[in-house]
């Protein structure tokens, strides 16, 4: 990024100064390093987001900010309905509600030991992962409405999961406020069959290892120890979501143009939330947030039978569950007055601090688990909420990695069957149905996770508690 | 503008897959409809990930004809097939990003946009 364009107020945070349309100023976390390999365009994007009507505080971009579609990806706004303030399909993204859900396994990385390739195998039949694939669920149009209506409870109740799960969900599993309603025919029919699926692209379910421990007393609070397998699940709302983001984009297009919205780019389309179509699209949104933790639910249900029929001491239960990109009504104090506010995090994560009263009882004395994906061959790692990233970043972190290079790059530079050798000698093991998959997803197409996760940590935007190593990996 | 759209179609089903290995068993009618060209491409790169998403569609080839804003479509495919497809990546949406839909001076067309996957 060119220098100009940001003023360095302290070692990891750097300021794009108020200016022309900017109602607040930008705000970007990152070291040196990351600024330097940032693209411009991600500068201007969050200058353009400064610029929506209704903005609080600052636009914001987390250290693995990358130019997005509208927003940049990393990229957090929060906006006061009552000061005229917008919602926008382009600040949520088309995969609503992505996020990563991580499990305790109860078992050491010698309990499977000599049978990794069979545990491999096991979830690689048993999940369904890829292009085409379909779940096992088929639903018919009221049932998917209940899906969207209730969420990860719906799952629970028709035998996917158990009742102690939900309270590791963000929002205990459902968001309220969803309307199916506003949800259109196509949206449900590219879901009717992709209940209970993977998807593919950067989606992953990974085996994983904890090798190091950084804050030993918030790990034993979470759960963690060295040498823990943990399963991690990295996929969002599916098709539903993918749809619900192509029609508001259209529909906010016009409404934007016609209230008078100067949009800088059209991905930036947006409607007042106090507007017909702002309050459709928060009802459909929060529909794909609710069909994202059902199905993130029946894949760990998936899971849970996969570990059966591997036949292992396995206790199958939940860490935590976040999503990545959402718009979620929000307190919090600007000015030292509580507002309520709707927080766009679009490639961010919402990092409560300890005392939340959104948390579970169990970590609500250190902060909510910040689940961090890597790259299928590097590390993930789980973060804690502070108490300071609320004034910093309306408690907000990074998400994962980011891609530093093109998918058509990637498959120039590399070939998925060297890929999935070399790892295999790492001692990874991958499981896909698309080999070219694989290359587009290589390691080393993706930026450094260790330093976007490293200058989180030391801004206090979360704290890290533990990282963890891929040991399988199921690539969608 | 018609051959663009088709050859950005067989250009959608490249970034999912390998279209040379499909066999043309089916044939699938699509339309769209839009005041200008650019949403009109959008539309259509919509409705062609639609097609893959919903119906499980690969296409080989496309037949494209714009009148008046109105876009009418065949395209010829299967059913996919991940591994005789090569499937990689499912694509998400269109997005309006370097969205440009032109005559150029030696009459021909530049129909593009960045799809997310």
């Amino acid at each position: 990024m060119n220098r100009k364009l940001v003023k360095q107020k302290s070692e990891y945070r750097w300021i794009v100064e108020r200016a022309g349309a900017m109602k607040v100023d930008g705000v970007i976390f990152a070291s040196e390093a990351l600024i330097a390999g940032m693209d411009d365009k991600v500068a201007e994007q969050v200058r353009n987001v400064a610029a929506l009507p209704g903005i609080v505080g600052a636009s914001y971009a987390m250290p693995d900010a990358h130019w997005g579609y509208g927003f940049c990806i990393g990229g957090v706004g929060a906006f006061d309905p009552e000061a005229g303030g917008i919602i926008s399909a382009g600040g949520v993204g088309f995969d609503i509600a992505c996020g990563v859900r991580t499990l305790h396994t109860g078992m050491k990385v010698g309990d499977i030991e000599g049978r990794r390739e069979q545990l491999a195998d096991t979830l690689f039949r048993k999940i369904p992962a890829g292009v085409g694939s379909t779940g096992r669920l088929k639903l018919r149009p009221a049932q998917l409405d209940e899906v969207l209506a209730n969420g990860a409870p719906w799952a629970v109740e028709h035998g996917y999961g158990l009742p102690e799960d939900l309270r590791f969900i963000e929002s205990n599993g459902r968001v309220p406020g969803a309307n199916p309603a506003k949800v259109s025919d196509l949206a449900k029919q590219r879901q009717a069959e992709e209940m209970g699926t993977l998807g593919s692209g950067n989606h992953y379910l990974e085996i994983q290892q904890v090798v190091e421990i950084y804050d030993p007393k918030t790990a034993m609070i979470f759960g963690i120890e060295e040498g823990d397998l943990k399963i991690s699940i990295h996929c969002g709302s599916r098709g539903l979501g993918h749809q619900i983001g192509t029609d508001y984009l259209k529909s906010m297009g016009s409404c934007a143009k016609q209230m008078g919205i100067e949009l800088p780019e059209r991905e930036l389309a947006c409607a007042p939330l106090n507007s017909d179509v702002g309050q459709s699209y928060l009802g459909a949104m929060r529909s794909g947030i609710n069909c994202a933790l059902a199905n993130r639910q029946i894949l760990t249900h998936l899971v849970r039978e996969a570990f059966d029929e591997f036949q292992s001491s396995a206790s199958i239960r939940l860490l935590f569950d976040v999503s990545h990109n959402t718009c979620q009504e929000e307190t919090h104090s600007i000015d030292k007055k509580p507002r309520r506010l709707f927080v766009h995090r679009k490639g961010a994560t919402r990092a409560w601090g300890p005392g939340h009263p959104g948390l579970p009882a169990e970590y609500a004395g250190v902060g909510q688990p910040v689940l961090i994906g890597g790259t299928m061959g590097t590390a993930s790692y789980i973060l804690v909420g502070t108490a300071e990233s609320e004034h910093m970043g309306l408690s907000s972190s990074c998400h994962g990695a980011g891609r530093n290079m093109s998918r058509t790059a990637a498959t120039k530079q590399w070939n998925g069957k060297d890929i999935t050798r070399q790892l295999a000698g790492c001692g990874i093991l991958i499981r896909t149905r698309s080999i070219r998959g694989v290359a587009e997803e290589a390691p080393g197409a993706y930026k450094d996770v260790s330093e976007v996760v490293e200058v989180s940590h030391k801004q206090g935007l979360a704290r890290k508690v533990a990282k963890l190593v891929p040991l399988i990996c199921i690539k969608g | 503008m018609d051959e663009a759209f088709a050859e950005a179609g067989k250009a959608l089903m490249a970034v999912i897959g390998s279209p040379d290995k499909v066999r043309p068993t089916t044939q699938t009618v699509i339309t769209c409809q839009a005041n200008d060209p650019e949403q009109l491409f959008v539309d259509w790169i919509n409705a062609l990930i639609f097609e893959v998403a919903a119906n499980h569609q690969f296409f080989l080839r496309f037949s494209v004809t714009i009148r008046n804003g109105v876009l009418t479509a065949t395209g010829f495919g299967e059913r996919i097939d991940p591994e005789r497809h090569e499937t990689a990546v499912e694509p998400k949406a269109a997005t309006y990003l370097m969205l440009e839909v032109r005559q150029q001076p030696d009459k021909s067309w530049i129909a593009q946009c960045v799809v997310d996957v």
